[in-house]
């Protein structure tokens, strides 16, 4: 069974096509992995699957629901950990949880015991009433992913979550996120330039490359397929190995500037 | 209850940074030394009786002006500090996030006028009318709401803050220059007396100074139903461009 299904999915920024025609299913309960050079869309994708952009054309089931006709529903679905901080920085560790906590509805005994128990787990404990602003990148980064974690969404979405983590915390991360995945059937759905994680955690993996899926399937299917011996392998075949622009360059910055005049 | 979370965020954020609060007051105190003595004599001397009591209103009002606008177009870092993503996905309504924004923004700026209230008490104010205390402090709460509402609505529309300073000339400055916070609005050439009568401040303004230094322009319900009614189409129009946000 499909939990997040996308068919014909396209967005374009001014002449530039962004995502273009993307067809792509995860089954309920998987770990998805999302992959792409910069500036491929994945970020893009990610965006129209959490109801943060419209697409311009094409369709997109989550958990049952459109996201595009019924955004307040499709939100209560998943969680996200964003690419870039999105904490405020002038509210402390526990704050920041709280407030998620409130504003997905979680029971305020619930909420105070996971908030409790997340902060240990990304050891955080001892700086829970600091302000975020003293954080390091690396705190800022354990703190986004306990908050994603704290209501317990149907999917999961992790967009880069192991950037700039060290092995220790990585590790620590994915056996926790296997746990929930388990456990409570949680679907992961995520990112990564790390293709060996992308190779040992996930049961499906599609390729994006200039907006448009190039390959599908299981990593063993892929290396197969490519006749390569690893994922990272499999992976540089599909997508060559021409450098890419940083990601949000060229799009996110034409897209800011004609945002800044023009109104939608 | 998302409401009141957004609404502690916008308090906590206030009370936490001490030093814009202190900052902040800088200007107001000086409006109110500067020009309250030095245009006092002429201003007494042309009838219009003491300047202090006519001026202060119109410095809480330019407190509270600077502080809601301000409040509002906070949308705009929390963009690009990221943190407006994690509201934009949660599972609320956009309509709750915008209203616990306002609310939040709207107190702290009240609250930053009942500071510029209490420092004009050293130079010199005092209100005419204790029973007419509250009366301003509803006018105040209206003039902030306007004002952070309106910040919030232009804040939906910019990306990043390079359009600053083009808010700070061609709103906030106007806005408080041509509402009669400075001068009364009695004998102006028609086309300054125009402008005043589009400038919404100006009735938020003659409602405080109505409360505060018993003399007003308009009658106190004309003032307080045209803010009040300005409030609501800004809610609106800020609620509306707020939902239409892409993150």
């Amino acid at each position: 069974m499909a939990i997040i299904q996308a068919r014909g999915l396209t967005r374009k920024f001014g002449s530039i096509e962004a995502v273009s025609n993307v067809d792509f299913e995860v089954t309920k309960g998987e770990i998805f992995a999302f992959l792409g050079p910069n500036g491929a869309g994945k970020s893009t994708t990610i965006r129209m699957l959490t109801t943060l952009l419209r697409p311009t054309s094409g369709n997109i089931i989550i958990n049952g629901i459109d996201p595009v006709a019924d955004p307040s529903a499709a939100r209560h679905s998943f969680g996200i950990v964003f690419q870039d901080p999105s904490l405020d920085d002038e509210l402390t560790a526990r704050e920041n949880l709280e407030l998620h906590g409130v504003l997905y509805g979680v029971p305020r005994t619930l909420r105070r015991e996971r908030i409790t128990q997340l902060l240990t787990f990304v050891e955080l404990g001892e700086r829970a009433d600091d302000v975020v602003k003293s954080f390091s990148g690396g705190m800022k980064r354990r703190l986004e992913i306990a908050r994603g974690l704290l209501h317990h969404p149907a999917v999961l979405f992790l967009d880069e979550p192991t950037l700039g983590l060290d092995p220790q915390t990585r590790n620590h991360l994915w056996s926790y996120l296997e746990r929930l995945n388990q456990t409570e059937g949680m679907t992961v759905f995520f990112t990564t330039h790390y293709l060996e994680e992308a190779q040992k955690m996930a049961r499906t993996v599609a390729i994006i490359d200039q907006g448009r899926i190039v390959a599908r399937g299981s990593p063993a299917e892929l290396i197969q397929r490519t006749g390569t011996a690893s994922l990272e392998e499999a992976y540089l075949k599909l997508t060559g190995s021409a450098l890419r622009e940083e990601s949000g360059g060229g799009i996110q910055g034409l897209r800011q500037n004609r945002r800044l005049w023009a109104r939608r | 209850m998302t409401i009141y979370i957004l609404w502690l965020r916008q308090l906590k954020r206030y009370f936490r940074s001490r030093a814009r609060i202190v900052g902040s007051l800088g200007q107001p105190l000086l409006f109110l030394v500067a020009l309250g003595f030095g245009f006092g004599p002429i201003f007494a001397k042309a009838g219009g009786g003491n300047y202090i009591l006519f001026l202060t209103p119109g410095i809480v009002g330019m407190g509270i002006l600077f502080t809601a606008l301000f409040s509002g177009i906070e949308v705009i870092w929390d963009r690009q500090f990221g943190f407006l993503k994690e509201t934009m996905v949660a599972p609320v309504s956009r309509l709750s996030i915008v209203i616990g924004r306002t609310l939040g923004g709207a107190t702290v700026a009240t609250l930053q006028g009942v500071i510029v209230l209490l420092l004009s008490l050293a130079v010199g104010f005092r209100p005419v009318s204790l029973a007419l205390l509250p009366v301003a402090f509803v006018a105040m709460f209206l003039i902030a709401l306007l004002f952070t509402a309106l910040g919030t609505a232009i804040a939906s529309l910019m990306n990043d803050m390079q359009g600053f300073q083009l808010i700070m000339n061609f709103v906030v400055m106007p806005t408080f220059f041509l509402s009669g916070a400075l001068f009364p609005l009695a004998g102006l050439p028609t086309i300054l007396s125009d402008v005043a009568r589009a400038d919404p401040l100006t009735y938020g303004i003659d409602a405080l100074r109505a409360s505060l230094a018993g003399a007003s322009h308009f009658p106190l319900g004309i003032d307080l139903a045209v803010t009040a009614g300005v409030v609501l189409l800004f809610m609106a129009v800020g609620s509306w461009l707020f939902s239409r946000i892409e993150a």
